[in-house]
């Protein structure tokens, strides 16, 4: 094994990279898991945004339009769950791991022709000043334009929960359904809007795993990123800037794999491949024990307004 | 203007009636989508439906394809139900399924070539050890330190998924495969083979040990206290705590069942209609057996029915994939569909639909 072959400053680099589709899912998901709904179908949802951004992308030649594509297909996704537990008051579990589930053949039946085709490349922002920075530069600045997209989303979504009149509503809905409904506040529809928000985002992280961080379709490709981003949520404690480190933590272990793998260490690969798996474990694990502050009081519970 | 009102308890009439309401729907939304996919609907529908079963070409060959696909997923998915009643949610049957795999096949190819009697029934007992302790690991978190048994069972899948593909290149590789992954052939194994109990209907031992799953679970849940608490503990959780339900011995004792059957189930496809231990030889099963569960409402005979059903969506779709070059990825969502209306109609058992504006104060 040859450590010297792994550079460090490219490794950081390809940190943001990886971290990205969990860290655009995740969010997504502590923003629905805020408004007090548990949605197992975050892999369903990424892997039909993987699909439908990577087909648009190949079809129209443009990333961007594949992305919004992406995320229109995750929100459309979402809202057939929405509208099973929110309406039909069915299982939150159950209903999510049903997405899932319908998400991966669909998904498969929309890919099967674009099997072994090359996504659109997009362009990377070589932001002038700050990207010629030396070591920090090339970590931070090089990116392509949806890194910064989701930390943007990250920031937004940072500010609309806990500084808005807005983010006040949705953290009410999530920690007592009743008592906001009797204050007057629509709780279907709040969480109906949450729940599209949470598709949206895992649509685009989806997207970002087919046309950039891969580039091309593979059946199954998110490969559980959608599970791990499930568990980022419970490691960040459902708050936003935690779900960043969580995100950015997992990408750094991911990209260290992966290097170690390309080193040829003396390591087998499967036992490298499952390490994301085990650490992922290992975190719940360890949140657990501290318990599991800041859950909202309503989440996985049905919420059925009789007056 | 259309509202709902709780019923005091859940309707019985409609809790049987939903399912097959679910595969109506199913049918006319599956007929919708393959015409999308420019194939005849009902054609496609009676290849899937009738066609394995009473085709005169076909029949014969399928007909015991319904057993050998139905038994695993009877097997699993009589074990998720039992978790999935109490609130105990182990998705992660897949890889259950995969270790008992691997840990049956490993006891098996590790007495090769013997022919003792003991062989098979001591590779059943370390399958379903195999998948007993691999279902064991979320369970001992969650009764430790109370974490999500989801997340925790379904990462394992992904691990056990890795070390199938490393036993297959390595530890259980056949020696003499010519250097092609894949553990010996157990066809070539008399004395491990899962052979066909009756020959020529497709019943082997995985199918009887779903049958005898189906009763036990059916006796317990009807007539052992453990069953009793079970239910108990998913219908009413703090009536269950009051009653002095042990929640620990509960989670164990539902992930542990449920793991040792699907290791059961990994272990006599393995050793049966598969084979051999190849990285791909696990088609999705575990996954499959969950809408199993819900489809047979988690009750014993109704998944009985449900695992034989689903197991003709499977069969069927191969033939209609066959005949009408239906993509297999069409059955998966079919597959998918049912659970979606099955779950949104079951409203119907849970609610009672009103039709007038004035709420009762």
């Amino acid at each position: 094994m040859d450590l010297g072959q792994i550079n460090p400053l490219l490794l950081l680099a390809s940190l943001m990279v990886a971290a990205t589709p969990i860290l655009l899912a995740a969010i997504g998901e502590a923003v629905v898991e805020k408004s007090g709904v548990l949605n197992l179908g975050v892999e369903g949802m990424m892997i039909t945004g993987a699909v439908v951004g990577f087909a648009i992308g190949v079809n129209t030649g443009s990333p961007a339009v594949g992305f919004v594509a992406a995320a229109a297909a995750g929100a459309a996704l979402s809202m057939l769950f929405g509208v099973l537990v929110l309406y039909l008051m069915s299982n939150q579990v159950a209903t999510g791991l049903g997405l899932t589930l319908f998400g991966l053949g669909l998904s498969s039946l929309i890919g099967k022709p674009y099997e072994g085709m090359k996504a659109p490349s997009m362009a990377k922002w070589d932001i002038p000043v700050l990207g010629d920075i030396p070591v920090l530069g090339p970590i931070l600045f090089r990116h392509d334009p949806m890194v910064y997209v989701s930390l943007i989303i990250v920031a937004v979504t940072w500010y609309v929960l806990t500084r808005t009149r807005a983010g006040l509503i949705l953290r009410g809905v999530g920690e007592n359904h009743d008592a906001a409904h009797a204050l007057g506040y629509k709780v279907v529809r709040v969480r109906l809007l949450a729940i599209a928000f949470g598709g949206a985002c895992a649509g685009l992280g989806g997207a970002y795993v087919s046309l950039v961080r891969v580039p091309q379709w593979v059946e199954g490709m998110t490969a559980g990123a959608g599970w791990i981003a499930l568990a980022i949520v419970v490691f960040a404690s459902w708050r936003p800037w935690r779900v960043l480190l969580g995100a950015y933590l997992f990408g750094g272990i991911t990209v260290l794999q992966l290097n170690l793998q390309a080193a040829g260490a003396a390591i087998p690969v499967e036992i490298l491949a499952m390490s994301p798996y085990v650490v992922t474990i290992l975190v719940l694990v360890v949140i657990s024990l501290r318990g599991n502050h800041g859950a909202p009081g309503s989440l996985g519970r049905i919420f059925h307004a009789t007056h | 203007m259309i509202h709902l009102e709780k019923r005091p308890q859940p309707s019985q009439f409609w809790a049987g009636f939903t399912p097959i309401l679910a595969v109506i729907a199913t049918m006319i939304a599956g007929g919708i989508m393959f015409w999308m996919l420019g194939k005849p609907p009902l054609e496609a529908i009676r290849t899937i439906f009738w066609d394995p079963l009473f085709h005169e070409t076909f029949g014969p060959y399928s007909r015991p394809q319904l057993l050998v696909k139905a038994g695993p997923l009877i097997l699993i998915a009589i074990g998720l139900s039992l978790g999935f009643r109490a609130g105990i949610w182990n998705i992660g049957a897949e890889g259950q399924y995969i270790m008992g795999a691997i840990c049956g096949a490993g006891v098996g190819l590790a007495f090769y070539p013997s022919e003792s009697v003991l062989i098979f029934p001591a590779m059943v007992l370390a399958g379903a050890l195999g998948g007993w302790a691999w279902a064991m690991i979320p369970g001992l978190l969650k009764v430790k330190f109370g974490t999500n048994e989801i997340l925790v069972s379904l990462m394992l899948v992904y691990v056990a998924e890795n070390l199938l593909a490393s036993v297959s290149q390595g530890l259980l590789k056949n020696p003499e495969g010519m250097g092609f992954p894949g553990s010996r052939n157990f066809r070539d194994f008399p004395a491990a083979y899962n052979t066909e109990i009756i020959s020529g209907t497709g019943m082997h031992w995985g199918v009887a040990a779903a049958f005898v799953a189906v009763i036990f679970a059916y006796v317990l849940l009807t007539r052992h206290m453990l069953g009793f608490q079970v239910r108990l503990t998913g219908e009413a959780p703090r009536a269950a705590r009051f009653a002095g339900v042990n929640p620990t011995r509960l989670i164990l004792f539902c992930l542990g069942t449920s793991g040792a059957l699907a290791g059961l189930a990994g272990l006599f496809e393995v050793s049966g209609p598969s084979g051999q231990v190849t990285i791909d030889f696990n088609s999705g099963y575990g996954f499959t057996a969950i809408i199993v569960a819900f489809l047979g409402r988690l009750h014993p005979i109704g998944i009985l029915l449900a695992g034989l059903l689903m197991a003709l969506t499977y069969i069927g779709g191969e033939l209609a994939q066959l005949m009408l070059g239906l993509p297999a990825a069409a059955i998966q969502m079919f597959q998918g569909m049912l659970m979606f209306f099955l779950l949104a109609m079951d409203v119907l058992s849970h609610y009672r639909i009103r039709f007038n504006k004035t709420v009762p104060v």
